[in-house]
């Protein structure tokens, strides 16, 4: 690996206190190295502390013991340099799709005019195609459309790095699809570094540079770093019978199945 | 349709003339009490020149619910000044919750009326003793609502406040009052219905002026048509301030927007 890692992940354990002087350890000794440009996925049963590792990274929650560095600096509480897209969304359900990317834009961008800010929220409202959609209230938009709405407002600050908790898992496979395709097409445009949280084999291979395999919990920590060596842009289609998503699908769902499979009660 | 026409004015119709059945029984049975017809044209009596002002004890209806409206509103605006900011404050903070709670927990049960004594002897005078007795009264529907509107503040919407590193003030007033507005909304329409509910009471024990010494005041006089005519106004004026206050509420609250 070359030169300096963009973001460091250096042997972070992280351990919940549970009272009466018990506790659960969440994530032991996890170390990672991500490059610049780069999307990751993080992939693992439930349970594996997967979210919880976006969560240390984004900081929203503290680290126990080992250090996370963004270049070169680490990183102890939130900050829009690490935008979060969450799962559910979380937009504000009393302003409308532009309202909700302005109010972002306004507090991380105040260098901006205010014809400046116009011109860059709509700037983010149109690289998700939701031009039409741009003065509606969330409760009057699609799953989908909201969640399209959650990573313009992420992308709209310009963060260093993205972060995705399980971005798609609440939405039907067609709506999530389509989104993966956005999500590609944008990061594309933008070079964003990207790290997801995901438990869908298809969509980890069809995103990722690499796939990270989580070890089940407690004191989970990386079991192992798939490559994916495919060309972008990627193509849903031709990827189906394609030898190396074959593999990488393979490898992925050999880990998760026989090598850590997880049995419930 | 014609369903609909007998739910709408048949039934209604149907209840009053019971009303009026009722009550003509009563008026026939206990000498003295007033019949519907000799209340209606009492009523007319009354509307007729609601706003003659022979001095003190002897004004319009008009100027005696105005002036009960007054107390009512001073009071209730005392008690949105410093109920919502407590409201905030609780909700905000676990000590200050736990710091208030024994106290609202402990005051709140205490009927506004028991206050009325002390309030005359601080302020020994009547309206201010109506409008700290009616703040007394909205206070407490007013801080509760507000803090149970704060803490129903979801966790993601905090954790956007979080990544995108708003202020506290930034957070108060683009987070937390849109999510508790509708809450301390409630709150004052539960207040505003209870203080009008208690200036009737409070105005019979201080006097002078306003709807409630004005009922009592006519029954003083032995006049009782004048005490159902108060009856009826109190009852329609409290209507109309509840419509009020819910319009306004709806008008403030995300979710009834944008929906067609």
């Amino acid at each position: 690996m070359s030169a300096k890692p963009f973001l460091n992940i250096d042997h972070v354990d992280k351990i919940f206190p549970l009272g009466k002087g018990k506790e659960y350890v969440a994530l032991r000794d996890v170390k990672l190295e991500i490059r610049e440009n780069e999307i990751v996925s993080i992939i693992g049963h439930s349970g594996c502390g997967k979210s919880t590792i976006l969560n240390l990274i984004a900081g929203l929650d503290t680290i126990t013991k080992g250090v996370i560095l963004l270049e070169d600096r680490e990183i102890n509480a939130p900050g829009p340099e690490r935008a979060v897209v969450f799962q559910n969304h979380s937009l504000l359900p009393w302003l409308t799709v532009y309202q909700n990317i302005e109010m972002a834009v306004k507090k991380v961008r105040d260098d901006l005019h205010p014809k400046e800010v116009r011109d860059h929220v709509m700037r983010y409202i149109d690289l998700v195609n939701l031009d039409h959609a741009k003065d509606k209230y969330p409760a009057e938009i699609s799953g989908g459309m909201k969640q399209r709405v959650g990573i313009a407002r992420a992308l709209s600050i310009e963060p260093k790095v993205l972060l995705m908790d399980e971005p798609f898992g609440a939405l039907d496979s067609l709506t999530r699809a389509n989104l993966q395709d956005h999500l590609m097409r944008i990061q594309m445009q933008t070079g964003n570094t990207v790290i997801i949280i995901t438990h869908d084999v298809d969509e980890a291979v069809l995103l990722s540079d690499r796939v990270i395999m989580m070890t089940n919990g407690p004191e989970a920590t990386i079991g192992e770093i798939l490559e994916v060596n495919l060309p972008r842009p990627r193509e849903r289609l031709a990827l189906q019978h394609n030898e190396e998503y074959l593999r990488c699908r393979g490898a992925i769902v050999e880990f998760l199945y026989s090598k850590f499979a997880k049995h419930d009660d | 349709m014609l369903l609909k026409t007998i739910n709408t004015i048949a039934l209604p119709t149907l209840l009053f003339g019971v009303l009026i059945a009722v009550w003509s029984t009563v008026a026939i049975k206990i000498p003295g009490f007033p019949t519907p017809i000799e209340t209606w044209n009492e009523l007319l009596i009354v509307l007729s020149d609601p706003m003659y002002d022979n001095g003190a004890g002897d004004q319009g209806i008009a100027l005696q619910l105005f002036s009960s409206l007054k107390r009512v509103f001073g009071g209730f605006a005392l008690a949105i000044a410093v109920g919502i900011p407590v409201g905030l404050l609780i909700g905000m903070s676990k000590i200050a919750q736990t710091a208030f709670n024994p106290y609202i927990q402990i005051l709140k049960p205490v009927s506004p009326l028991a206050w009325l004594p002390l309030a005359l002897f601080v302020f020994k005078d009547v309206d201010m003793t109506a409008i700290f007795v009616i703040f007394i009264t909205s206070i407490w529907p007013i801080i509760i609502n507000t803090a149970l509107g704060v803490r129903s503040v979801s966790d993601d919407f905090i954790n956007v406040a979080r990544v995108l590193q708003l202020t506290a003030f930034e957070r108060v007033f683009q987070i937390i009052l849109p999510v508790a507005v509708p809450f301390i909304f409630t709150g004052m329409r539960l207040s505003l219905g209870i203080a009008w509910l208690v200036i009737v009471a409070a105005e019979m024990l201080t006097g002078g002026l306003g709807i409630g010494f004005w009922i009592w005041d006519e029954y003083n006089n032995l006049n009782y048509s004048h005490i159902i005519i108060g009856i009826i106004l109190i009852g329609v004026v409290g209507y109309i301030l509840d419509t009020i206050m819910g319009f306004i509420a709806d008008h403030f609250d995300y979710r009834k927007r944008g929906r067609v």
